[in-house]
């Protein structure tokens, strides 16, 4: 397959070689520069003295190198794009019960404690009501419900953060024989720092929850649609 | 166990009189009759169920997986649109309509 020959220009007035490419292929650097001398020109006796700047003129008539614009490198623009966590939803705020939509827990009423820093909803069962640890869940996965618990006199700790939730890196497979035939596969007993976490976390919102009548029985049921029920007919 | 969807039917692709257009399929939503009621359902994700003879990850149910883009017509049709193109075998089957993501 022959090869193509090249064209010397791109496109009328653009070089298929960058200027500083044409410089070495043509050798240019072997050519010894003359200095030329720049001359300037002294008015002759009895011709007006020129007012006007000498370089504003070169400046305004010089001709554009069309070339230039093909040479010119474009600088990326820099980026003024800050991440930021998702605004959370004006119906959820601390003490909101929500309905979980996904997920291990679907159906199930939890309380909101926080927002974390990821944009996650911190969320709790209580425990003790049902079941559902802390946990972090994505608001687009909940519905907010209008049921709130009181939890203004309550803070939460600032431990709980994505830092605590974050998954722990499984060991690397050695490659031995028990590995393999999964002798080592026994379920891990949860840390016990964590299930201490959850008690003193928990102890607050349970005590907000046991004031109001029926809101620990409502945090132990689930949500479900019944059979004629449309969502978009319901008032949460 | 919670259900935690409502149901639609598939009625069959987007066209013209003489021409359809895959990539986009109609979705009758139950107890939704009018364009106003579908705006709660923008958005929301659409599975279609369906099942396979062969077992893939311990199941034969497997799933199609699209959003409900807008609405179609005054009555309460949905356009919905799935990662790949719903089979035309499923025409006039169930599809669950998802209440995430959610927006109350």
């Amino acid at each position: 397959m022959a090869k193509s020959a090249h064209k010397n220009q791109l496109a009328p007035g653009i070089s298929r070689l960058s200027r500083s490419k044409v410089f070495s292929k043509r050798a240019a650097y072997k050519v010894a520069k003359e200095s030329k001398p720049v001359a300037t020109e002294a008015p002759a006796q009895g011709e007006h003295k020129s007012y006007v700047k000498n370089d504003l003129v070169v400046a305004l008539t010089a001709k554009r190198n069309v070339m230039s614009q093909a040479l010119e490198v474009r600088k990326a623009k820099a980026t003024h794009k800050a991440q930021r966590a998702p605004k959370l939803r004006q119906s959820i705020t601390p003490g909101t019960v929500l309905i979980m939509l996904a997920g291990r827990f679907r159906g199930q009423r939890v309380v909101f404690l926080k927002q974390l820093a990821s944009g996650l909803l911190l969320i709790t069962g209580p425990f003790k009501l049902n079941g559902i640890p802390l946990r972090r869940v994505n608001q687009a996965y909940v519905i907010a419900t209008s049921t709130k618990v009181d939890l203004s006199s309550y803070k939460v700790g600032a431990k709980f953060n994505d830092e605590y939730f974050k998954h722990e890196q499984v060991a690397k497979l050695t490659g031995t024989e028990e590995e393999f035939f999964g002798k080592e596969a026994q379920k891990k007993a949860h840390p016990a720092h964590k299930i201490a976490d959850q008690k003193t976390a928990d102890k607050d919102v349970v005590a907000a929850v046991a004031k109001v009548p029926y809101l620990a029985s409502y945090l132990a049921s689930s949500f479900t649609l019944s059979k004629g029920q449309a969502p978009h007919t319901l008032q949460f | 166990m919670a259900v935690l969807y409502s149901k639609g039917r598939f009625l069959g692709f987007k066209r013209g009189q003489r021409a359809q257009h895959e990539n986009t399929a109609l979705i009758q939503l139950e107890n939704v009759n009018s364009k106003e009621e579908t705006t709660y359902y923008e958005g929301k994700r659409v599975a279609y169920l369906f099942r396979a003879p062969t077992a893939k990850k311990g199941s034969n149910i497997r799933c199609m997986w699209g959003r409900i883009t807008r609405p179609h017509g005054n009555s309460g049709v949905v356009r919905a649109k799935f990662r790949h193109n719903l089979p035309p075998s499923a025409m006039g089957s169930t599809v669950r309509v998802m209440m995430y993501p959610s927006n109350i």
